[in-house]
């Protein structure tokens, strides 16, 4: 009996024991953001005080100055659309090529999609060079297509549709081959409405890639009033290096649709993401 | 516009790193090896290279450790198991510009890291320190990979048959002896996976640095990426970039040969 009672209270001491580290860590993983949303509600002069974590002012004109000293409401406008350039038309032609993988056979087929997967190992940088100058030659520097085209379909998003598609059964699409319709309209009326988690699971990782991307419009936009969000909020820091607290503002700004787009699409997302790496 | 940009630029990179052209005028002399002996003769190259590597070291080590014990004690969470996960993916999904914004504030002499440093008497320049900037930017990198290795590790545990482990207690094994002999060999290949995976992802870092240090102090954080970058579009280095860049894709794919050989290698064992 006594034996009995001391294993339930051991276990019950582990669990705790595991929630009770599973919670520290998660503070201090959390604690950038805690501190970022803090200091972006500081007074300024009170920035180089006892810092802490939890907010006790509520100094909202930071918000303004940031979006006064940097034309925030621009980028986010420029960012907005990029990321309805990128997401669409990666969600349309990558279910598309996708199911043209699964279903067609033509010429060539494999040989393409080792082509196709082969790029994914690739790095950027060998690829950045010449896609300036490509986008270059188009005179495209400075415009949203120049910002949106290299990234209109990825071999990723191929690739997800693809082994989606593949493990539907043939039984779906026989009949209606039978009634004569083309194959563009099996991929329209029977593939796509089914697509619905793949097509959120490559909305949201387009989302956040366009979102989050910094490399390409660094190099490609001169002229401030095409710079993205990412971009503006790094030349913001590099001006006004120690304006911490509009800075911080800006911050939680450009951090703040990714953070809640991702809880919202959270299934979807980590679903793909395990299903990812298994291709390696 | 697959084949636009990313197959026809990998033979155009090759090519234009045997030139020598700034991207503007009409004259790209075609200079054969001489960027990559120059590249290969360069303090700069071999600087960028090994920071890199130290970098892609750091943040592996730290975050697939800390990704394996994350996800091992979520495992035991029940209920609240999604949650956890949710808290523990934000960073992965906040910008690399964000996160170093915020982390530079941090390390900031009235930032709350070195404040929590000060109170145990080390009084420590993180960013401005050539020793201490890396370890700095590694922390980070961490940060913002410890969410993506613990949820691929967390479905490698969970997609461990419950069998194995009842089967394992009904015949006595103790916890030690249950990690040693079903845990450890069944996660080895994801474990080597997500090491390769985290190698070659912070190989190619680059807008950490770019906005937290700017490569500094003294190149102690100017990795390839950086390097490759100013040649390209501050000094209009074409060919010589294209070189690094080359150079880049050499080592990535060795790094992935390595592994192909011994996933085979684990495979027949």
């Amino acid at each position: 009996m006594h034996n009995n009672y001391f294993k339930a209270i051991m276990t019950l001491v582990r669990k705790v024991g595991m929630h009770l580290f599973l919670l520290f860590l998660g503070f201090w993983v959390l604690m950038p953001f805690l501190w970022m949303i803090t200091a972006s509600l500081k007074p300024p002069e009170l920035f180089n005080a006892p810092p802490h974590l939890i907010p006790i002012y509520f100094h909202w004109s930071n918000y303004i100055v940031a979006f006064q000293t940097a034309p925030f409401g621009r980028y986010y406008l420029n960012t907005l659309i990029v990321v309805l350039g990128i997401v669409p038309s990666q969600l349309f032609l990558s279910s598309l090529a996708g199911y043209a993988f699964a279903r067609l056979n033509f010429w060539g087929k494999k040989l393409l999609f080792m082509l196709l997967l082969s790029t994914l190992m690739v790095p950027m940088y060998v690829t950045i060079i010449p896609s300036y100058l490509i986008i270059k030659k188009l005179g495209l520097l400075n415009t949203y297509l120049g910002l949106i085209l290299p990234f209109a379909v990825s071999a990723f998003g191929i690739f997800l549709f693809r082994q989606f598609y593949v493990s539907f059964p043939k039984e779906l699409e026989d009949r209606a081959l039978i009634d004569g319709c083309s194959r563009l309209q099996i991929w329209r009326y029977i593939f796509l409405p089914l697509s619905k988690p793949a097509l959120a699971a490559l909305g949201i990782f387009s989302f956040l890639f366009a979102w989050n991307s910094f490399l390409w419009p660094l190099i490609i936009t001169t002229d401030p009033k095409m710079w993205t969000i990412q971009l503006g909020l790094a030349m913001f820091s590099g001006k006004y290096t120690t304006h911490w607290t509009p800075l911080m503002a800006g911050t939680t700004v450009s951090v703040l649709p990714a953070i809640v787009l991702f809880i919202v699409f959270q299934k979807y997302y980590i679903k793909h993401l395990v299903l990812s790496t298994r291709l390696g | 516009m697959i084949g636009t940009f990313s197959i026809f630029p990998i033979f155009y990179t090759f090519y234009l790193s045997l030139t020598d052209w700034d991207g503007f005028s009409r004259v790209r002399s075609f200079v054969g090896l001489n960027n990559y002996i120059r590249l290969f003769s360069s303090a700069s190259f071999w600087q960028s290279i090994k920071v890199t590597f130290y970098y892609a070291a750091g943040v592996t080590l730290l975050s697939v450790l800390g990704g394996l014990v994350l996800a091992a004690a979520i495992n035991t969470a029940g209920r609240l198991m999604f949650l956890y996960r949710i808290v523990f993916f934000i960073p992965t999904v906040t910008s690399f510009v964000a996160a170093a914004v915020v982390w530079r504030s941090l390390f900031s002499p009235a930032g709350f890291l070195s404040d929590t440093f000060r109170s145990f008497g080390l009084s420590l320049n993180w960013l401005g320190s050539p020793i201490l900037a890396m370890p700095a930017l590694i922390l980070v990198g961490a940060w913002m990979r410890l969410g993506f290795n613990t949820v691929i590790a967390l479905a490698g545990l969970q997609s461990i048959p419950k069998a194995y482990y009842d089967r394992a207690k009904i015949e006595g094994a103790g916890t030690w002896h249950i990690f040693r002999f079903i845990t450890l060999p069944l996660m080895k290949p994801m474990v080597l996976l997500l090491c390769v995976m985290s190698i070659v992802d912070a190989f190619l870092v680059f807008d950490l640095p770019y906005v937290m240090t700017g490569g500094g102090p003294v190149e102690a954080t100017n990795v390839v990426g950086l390097l490759i970058y100013k040649n390209a579009f501050h000094y209009y280095k074409m060919g010589f970039a294209s070189s690094i860049a080359i150079s880049v894709f050499l080592i990535i794919l060795l790094i992935t040969l390595i592994q192909m050989k011994v996933f085979r290698f684990g495979k027949e064992a």
